[in-house]
């Protein structure tokens, strides 16, 4: 009896708050008359905050169709007991925040994720911690949301038996910020995005890609860090994408890359450092792309350009201690090099303007053998290979011969400050 | 001492030795003649064991020596042309030697003898032709080997120090040493030699005294002597 | 054989040529290292000069020392010691000294400069032992050359041929027949060419320890398990042979040599 009035009067208060326009807080906890998730929810209103207080808390499936806010204390954890979903916000403006999932469902028919989304606007979801899930966060229809500070881990090592850390399907103007994202198949995966802000995330030991995005218009993607992901980062079939200042660090891999640009038109690629990948830029199809203010250090070939790509535009980069710096399959080339910095350059400045006054090509000829048999790869960095590149460079017959930096950069651009 | 039996040695084509077959029983010093290239330092260098023969043992003492090298510790050997390391001294050149041959001999007799003191504690490269032929000299008679083996020992020394040689060859002699030596050098054959050998395309054409030589060829004198031994050699040929 | 080998060294050690070599490796490791401060690109740079340049230089001062010594040689196989001790004992004579002019011209200005502190400690130190290796290899090659040819001026000849052979135009050979062939499987062709030339070998092991090894999978399976496995022994093994046979050869040879 005493119990049933307890909770009669929170409802009062509740509908009291509700009403006036303030939210009232629901406390769950061990102790508290509120014991559960599914509880509390129900007992919520539009406008309501639950507040979660230390303790693990069964949670499946729970489908938040009003527009609350989850929060969690310090050590408040969601246990979705391996089914299925754990949270699925269905309606707008949504929070959860501060909370930690375990347990979230696995399915090779379903995509069962830790915090689900679906044709919702206005989320906000931050500083959570996901364990293990299939997917971390995914996200359908749903716009103008914020996901910020969250980590998902993972430690998964095959494609087929796990999903994406933040996961996107035609979604618009999100804000991906902060996010730690690892051991998963792909970091952050984006298809159909609109209008996106990917910003400052860390996206580490991938199996597959730290990022991974396909026909997303207009997005920008700034400040994140790529490392040691299975294959590196692949963008394809996107137009209008800004990509600034990230990190592509050491994607290792026969079969690898820093970042993968496939039928990519009208993008801008700046102040971004590539280093020690495979390949640092793999260019397939792509066009009208400003490369600028790069930093390309330590990978097998900085740049590998495959057929169809037009009207790119590098200048101001810095290509350093590459193996290979640019690659080509074709004699054709279509597009510009001006003013970078190739570590590689032997030529002087007798003027003293800083640009050397011999043209330098950065394709070489043993980069152009290597791409008709790759099996000659063997004798990088023998002296019979430094002796015909010297020749080629001498006097180009297989190399296409309008491809020269006519304005190579005598000193470091980016200055590389760690 | 030594028994050398059916030696066959070629280069390529060349035949040197063809079945050189002779035994130096007695001590003292046997002269090894012969023109050039009749094999003189083809058979000093098969008893060394620097040439090895096609065919044909070498004895040295009566044990077979052949692949052998413990046996030429009882063998001194002053070879035609003298050349060390660049890099040493003399004085570290003969302790080398010394070290190698497992000797605490005391050369400093010698070293006097052949004046070569002021030049102990320098490089061999800066030596000249004669004293590093000097310094050879001293490596060769400073063990005390029951055989010695000289090939051309005169080669560019000074009058006082062919005098000193000589001496140390008698001494060495009155000591019961046997000694081989190839010269082209008569006198010093006359004076010293207790035997010859002499060699002529590659086989012994004769072993004995100076006197018997004399005597088989009818001359006056071993210059003579040798003289016409070649000069029936060469009718031979033309018969 | 330790005495010879001593008395040898001891000439070498003290011989100019020694310090020019030995000064050539430590203004090259002082320089390089002043020009840029990345110790790993340092080590990349160096590989080229010392897969090069070591085995050009165990050539020359094999057959030079050799022919040069032949009088002393003499003097030596005079005495009561086993000729099989002299010759092996002048070899590692040879290659001893070449081996430490490298190991202390690079050593040095490396371990000045904090080698020992960075990660790049094994990667140096693979690429000191390559070196040597090769020092070894080629100062056997050119001591068989040597013992082979009486003529100096052949001898010589020979001895730049064979390195030029190993080190430039065997590579020619390879890259061409290569790309000629390009339609067939190579992969096990590549492997085998690679391991008959012991240049090719020791760059092939610096680069699989500079991390190269991904671009070097690149092509195939086979290349990836062999460069991201048992690539590392089986070449280390192979150095080994190059090593252990040419000294083999020599020494048979000297044996029934005339002197």
């Amino acid at each position: 009896m005493i119990s049933l009035g307890k909770t009669g009067f929170i409802v009062l208060v509740l509908s009291l708050t509700a009403v006036s326009g303030w939210g009232k807080t629901i406390f769950v906890c061990e102790g508290c008359p509120v014991q559960t998730i599914n509880q509390a929810y129900d007992l919520a209103q539009p406008g309501d905050t639950v507040l979660v207080k230390s303790g693990t808390y069964a949670c499946v499936n729970l489908e938040l169709k009003k527009p609350i806010t989850v929060l969690g204390e310090q050590g408040a954890i969601l246990d979705g007991q391996s089914e299925g979903y754990i949270l699925k916000i269905l309606a707008d403006n949504v929070t959860i925040s501060g909370l930690k999932f375990i347990n979230a469902g696995r399915s090779y028919t379903k995509d069962f994720a830790a915090i689900y989304s679906s044709r919702a606007n206005n989320f906000v979801i931050t500083n959570n911690t996901i364990i293990d899930p299939f997917f971390g966060i995914l996200l359908e229809k749903s716009h103008k949301g914020l996901v910020e500070n969250n980590t998902v881990l993972s430690d998964r090592v095959r494609e087929d038996d796990s999903g994406n850390g933040i996961h996107g399907w035609h979604c618009s103007k999100l804000r991906i910020k902060n996010n730690e994202l690892s051991g998963l198949r792909d970091g952050i995966y984006l298809e159909f995005v609109e209008e996106s802000v990917i910003q400052n995330n860390n996206s580490h030991g991938n199996i597959r890609y730290g990022l991974h995005f396909m026909f997303s218009n207009h997005d920008d993607y700034i400040e994140n860090t790529f490392r040691d992901n299975g294959a590196g980062v692949a963008v394809m079939f996107s137009k209008f994408i800004q990509m600034r200042r990230n990190h592509f660090v050491q994607n290792w891999g026969t079969a690898s890359y820093g970042l993968l640009l496939k039928e990519i038109y009208d993008a801008e690629v700046e102040e971004n450092k590539f280093q020690q990948n495979t390949v640092g830029i793999f260019l397939e199809g792509s066009t009208r792309i400003n490369y600028r203010k790069n930093r390309f250090e330590r990978n097998g070939w900085a740049i590998k350009v495959s057929g169809g790509c037009y009207t790119n535009i590098f200048s101001q980069n810095d290509f350093v201690s590459n193996s290979f710096d640019v690659s080509y399959n074709s004699k054709m080339n279509d597009n510009k090099f001006e003013g970078n910095y190739w570590s590689s350059y032997s030529g002087y400045d007798l003027d003293k303007d800083n640009i050397g006054d011999v043209p330098y090509r950065p394709v070489k000829l043993f980069s152009y053998v290597v791409n008709r048999t790759p099996e000659t790869i063997i004798l990088l960095r023998s002296l019979f290979v430094d002796i015909i590149n010297f020749s080629e460079r001498v006097s180009p017959v297989f190399t296409p011969d309008n491809l020269v930096d006519n304005a190579p950069a005598m000193k470091s651009i980016t200055n590389d400050s760690n | 001492m030594i028994r050398i039996e059916n030696l066959h040695k070629g280069f390529g084509k060349l035949k040197v030795l063809d079945g050189v077959d002779f035994e130096i029983g007695s001590q003292g010093v046997v002269a090894v003649l012969g023109p050039n290239g009749s094999g003189k330092t083809t058979i000093l260098k098969t008893i060394l064991g620097m040439v090895i023969p096609q065919e044909g043992q070498v004895y040295v003492k009566g044990d077979p020596v052949l692949g052998e090298y413990t046996y030429r510790d009882q063998i001194a050997y002053l070879p035609q042309i003298a050349r060390f390391p660049d890099n040493l001294s003399v004085r570290e050149l003969i302790a080398m030697i010394k070290n190698i041959r497992g000797s605490s001999r005391d050369e400093s007799e010698l070293v006097d003898r052949f004046g070569l003191r002021p030049s102990l504690n320098k490089k061999l490269s800066s030596l000249s032709g004669g004293t590093k032929q000097k310094v050879n000299i001293v490596l060769t008679f400073m063990f005390d080997c029951p055989l010695l083996i000289l090939d051309e020992p005169t080669a560019g020394l000074d009058p006082v120090s062919l005098i000193s040689l000589k001496e140390l060859i008698v001494e060495e002699r009155e000591k019961g040493k046997t000694l081989l030596i190839t010269t082209h050098i008569m006198n010093l054959v006359e004076e010293l030699a207790d035997q010859i050998i002499f060699l002529l395309e590659g086989k012994i054409y004769f072993q004995g005294t100076v006197k018997e030589l004399e005597e088989k060829t009818g001359q006056p004198d071993l210059e003579h002597a040798i003289a016409q031994i070649f000069k029936n050699d060469v009718e031979d040929t033309k018969i | 054989m330790w005495k010879i080998l001593k008395y040898s060294f001891a000439d070498l050690v003290r011989s100019r040529w020694s310090y020019v070599y030995l000064a050539f490796y430590l203004i090259l490791g002082f320089s390089l290292l002043f020009l840029n401060n990345d110790l790993s690109k340092t080590v990349i740079t160096l590989m080229n000069i010392v897969v090069v340049l070591t085995p050009m230089i165990g050539t020359i001062f094999g057959i030079m020392y050799f022919y040069s010594a032949r009088e002393f040689t003499e003097l030596l196989l005079a005495q009561p010691i086993k000729r099989r001790n002299i010759f092996l004992g002048q070899y590692l004579g040879i290659a001893l000294s070449l081996s430490l002019s490298l190991v202390l011209g690079l050593g040095i200005p490396f371990l000045i400069y904090g080698i020992a502190q960075s990660s790049e400690i094994w990667d140096f130190g693979f690429l000191l032992l390559v070196g040597t290796f090769l020092t070894f290899i080629f100062t056997a090659l050119s001591v068989n050359i040597s013992l082979r040819n009486e003529n100096k001026v052949k001898g010589f000849g020979y001895a730049i041929l064979l390195w030029l052979v190993l080190a430039v135009i065997y590579d020619g050979i390879f890259l061409i027949s290569l790309v000629l062939f390009d339609d067939y499987p190579l992969d096990r062709f590549t492997l085998a060419a690679t391991m008959f030339n012991p240049i090719d070998l020791s760059r092939i092991l610096v680069l699989l320890k500079l991390d190269i090894s991904a671009l070097l999978g690149y092509t195939g399976a086979l290349f990836q398990n062999f460069f991201q496995g048992s690539g590392v022994f089986i070449s280390l093994g192979m150095l080994v042979l190059w090593t252990v046979v040419p000294v083999k050869l020599l020494l048979r040879k000297a044996i029934r040599k005339d002197f």
